[in-house]
């Protein structure tokens, strides 16, 4: 029986057998000359658990099939199981590498079921967990990258920017990584009272932090050579495959939901809807450095425009209470009772609701039947959308030329495979 | 060939390889490993012994103990045999390289052959053998791969390096490199002929094409001992290891020293072509007493340490080439560049001796 990709690809014996009979009655599925390399799941440039079965003619890709599913947890099952303040945790874990603004962007989608507005504080907090993880997710999207073509060191200069960041995040939400700040109508703590001078100390230090890494890399002969050309998606492409975020703006398709459809209060703030021209590899990464630049400006104009109140909505029928009510006041305490054990009581009806994460259009569509808990929650991961052009962006290449590809498609397979 | 000969040879065969090169290739290591750190704004290894000094001895013992696995699927002879034949050419081209003077009247070189640079050309293209056999034995497609990249970009990096040699052998009319060295002492360095007479301009008109003979060199030599940008075979990202993904333990650690001491001796071979060798002005040599040969035996060290650090610097600093790109500098761009220097030497050469 010839050896062919088919055989590798069918994931278990029952489609093994299908496609293996049906390759019998395919001539053309015979390598012949070609090699099959299995590259992933856990290899350096995957980023985690994406496999990649390469079809290979000397060292140029004729063929590639992402295989993805390595990180399959069934998040959106599980939300139909817990109300909708327990699923916070679970979107930390989707692009882990932004978790704030996966927090942010999933408490927009219930409040817009629930139909409220939290006050201006709120929002200007919640902007600046969008865009300090913006800054976080680009830096090691750009920093890996780099990694990946051989230039080791800027990687760990980005990391040491991401490790103020972090440190930052802990400072509001108590921990490093799985932040689960925001909750439904709100977030668990105003920001500390050191919080705002340090992000400025940050934001000061990180623009001459930037400008050398781009000083490394954004002229660096090699650097160009082998991001220049590589993996270009044309505009019609970019469209088709509904890619979004940095990528759909490095084929030059001006599209930020920041702008398009501006949520929190973006319309309030002034910056560039940064686009590539050419949709190759390296005008991806001249975005995502450009839109860190942008991020900085925006988070400036918080800090700046910083308004006092309260940062929550104020219905303590489906809010916790503040803890200083539920002690003295009984109704608060009946509230907090039924807040707790049953959830917040949602509106039946169907949303979709859509952020601009730092990888792209992360949305959340929530079909309710009223209640506490959700009847159906669908996450659009940018990265699982964004990795389904891997198949024709991919042959043609070299092999040298993947972990530019998937460096550039800056994707993680958390949010991809859900 | 006498009694004294063959002595004073062995003596400086084991002092070379056990007292300077092993040592020296570990505290490369250590050296990289410190030289990235400080790159990088981090600290590197210091925990084990003072300033973490001790570090190589504890990574040896690491490599040692690990388990010395062969791939069932690998052809067991060549498997075994490849990480050998890595690390000896390395270590046997220094034997040609003056590293010092004279020492009690012994000339400081193990063998002082008139062939000098072309046994160091010949001995150093079988380097590629120990990592296209161990790419094949493996039987494994990553290495595979990597050897076969290998054995591509080492061909055609052989071209350039030995084209971009010959302007120094036209001038010094002498393959033996202490005759290089000597010319040396001379005439002023290739790179910065200061002494002699250092005032006759066609002197330092000649400096120009042994300045692009010597890039042309250090890049081929970066190719030759598979260093970043050069590093393709490997390819962390690419090939998850390249040539050496199925290898472990010792056979591992045996691909290490033997990139390092390619690494090293490339240097010598540098610092001896261009630099002058073991000369430094001022310094007289081993003749006028012993004190004298054991000084110019540490400016020769110093001179390869700082090499080293060059290439250290380069591979912390730059991305990797694609294949194909790398082949099209080498041949398009190294090639013609080192072809056409020679004919600008060849043209110099003449007015040089005048005045």
């Amino acid at each position: 029986m010839p050896f062919t990709v088919r055989e590798i690809e069918s994931p278990d014996p029952v489609t093994r057998v299908a496609a293996a009979d049906a390759a019998l009655h395919l001539e053309s599925d015979d390598i012949g000359e070609k090699m099959v390399l299995n590259m992933g799941p856990s290899h350096p440039a995957t980023h985690g658990v994406l496999r990649l079965v390469l079809e290979l003619d000397g060292e140029i890709i004729t063929k590639a099939t992402p295989d993805i599913g390595f990180l399959h947890r069934g998040n959106e099952k599980i939300a139909e199981n817990m109300q909708y303040n327990q699923f916070v945790p679970y979107t930390d874990r989707l692009d882990y590498l932004a978790p704030l603004s996966n927090n942010v962007a999933y408490a927009l989608a219930v409040e817009k079921l629930m139909g409220w507005e939290i006050p201006p504080r709120g929002k200007a907090i919640r902007n600046i967990c969008c865009e300090t993880s913006r800054i976080s997710s680009h830096l090691l999207g750009l920093g890996s990258m780099a990694l990946d073509l051989g230039a080791m060191t800027v990687f760990l200069y980005t990391f040491t920017e991401r490790e103020k960041l972090y440190n930052l995040f802990e400072l509001l939400t108590g921990a490093r990584f799985t932040t689960s700040y925001t909750r439904v109508g709100g977030q668990i703590r105003d920001l500390p009272e050191r919080f705002i001078p340090q992000l400025k100390k940050f934001l000061d230090d990180f623009e001459p932090s930037l400008n050398e890494c781009d000083r490394l890399l954004t002229r660096n002969k090699i650097f160009v050579d082998r991001t220049k050309d590589i993996g270009v998606i044309s505009k019609d492409r970019a469209i088709a495959y509904a890619l979004s975020g940095p990528i759909l703006r490095g084929s030059g398709i001006e599209h930020d939901l920041r702008r398009k459809h501006p949520y929190l209060d973006y319309d309030n703030y002034d910056f560039d809807v940064v686009i590539g021209s050419a949709g190759d590899c390296y005008d991806r990464y001249l975005v995502r450095i450009e839109e860190m630049r942008q991020s900085v400006r925006i988070l400036r104009q918080v800090i700046d425009k910083l308004p006092d109140g309260p940062i929550n909505v104020a219905d303590w029928k489906n809010m916790t209470p503040p803890k200083s009510r539920v002690m003295t006041k009984m109704e608060e305490l009946i509230h907090h009772f039924i807040v707790v054990t049953e959830g917040l009581d949602a509106p039946p009806g169907e949303v979709y609701f859509a952020a601009e994460n730092p990888k792209g259009e992360l949305g959340f569509y929530i079909n309710s039947r009223g209640g506490g808990v959700p009847y159906r929650l669908k996450i659009r991961a940018p990265s699982f959308v964004n990795l389904s052009i891997l198949p024709e962006l991919l042959p043609g290449c070299m092999v040298s030329d993947v972990p530019a590809v998937l460096g550039s498609l800056d994707f993680v397979m958390g949010e991809c495979d859900r | 060939m006498d009694f004294f000969f063959i002595i004073t040879s062995l003596l400086k065969i084991v002092g070379i390889l056990f007292v300077v090169i092993l040592p020296m290739v570990s505290y490369a290591v250590y050296a990289e490993r410190r030289v990235s750190a400080f790159i990088q704004d981090r600290l590197g290894p210091n925990r084990v012994g003072p300033a973490g000094l001790f570090q190589p001895i504890a990574d040896m013992f690491k490599l040692l103990l690990k388990e010395d696995f062969t791939p069932r699927a690998a052809n067991t002879f060549y498997y075994w045999l490849a990480p050998c034949l890595a690390v000896m050419p390395a270590i046997i081209t220094i034997a040609v390289v003056p590293f010092g003077s004279t020492l009690f009247g012994v000339p400081m070189v193990i063998a002082d052959v008139n062939v000098g640079i072309l046994f160091v050309f010949a001995i150093a293209s079988l380097g590629v053998y120990g990592i296209v056999i161990g790419g094949w034995a493996s039987n494994s497609k990553y290495p595979f791969l990597g050897g076969i990249r290998s054995s591509a970009q080492m061909l055609s990096y052989e071209l350039s390096l030995g084209l971009a040699v010959v302007p120094v052998f036209m001038v010094v009319g002498n393959l033996r490199l202490t005759s290089v060295v000597l010319y040396q002492i001379g005439h002023g360095w290739f790179i910065a002929p200061f002494v002699g007479d250092w005032m006759n301009p066609w002197k330092w008109l000649l400096a120009v094409p042994m300045l692009i003979s010597f890039f042309v060199f250090m890049i081929a030599v970066f190719a030759e001992t598979n260093r970043l940008p050069f590093d393709l075979p490997e390819a962390e990202q690419e090939l998850a290891g390249g040539y050496n993904t199925e290898y472990s333990s010792m056979k591992f650690a045996l691909y290490f020293l033997g990139e390092y001491a390619a690494m090293i001796t490339g240097s010598a071979v540098i610092v001896t072509l261009f630099f002058g060798g073991w000369h430094f002005p001022g310094i007289p040599d081993g003749s006028h007493g012993w004190i004298f040969g054991l000084i110019n035996i540490a400016v020769f060290f110093t001179k390869v340490a700082a090499v080293i650090f060059v290439f250290m610097w380069v591979r912390w600093t730059l991305p990797r080439f694609r294949y194909d790109q790398l082949m099209r500098l080498g041949w398009l761009f190294f090639f013609e560049i080192a072809l056409v220097n020679i004919f600008l030497v060849a043209a110099i050469l003449p007015y040089s001796s005048r005045l």
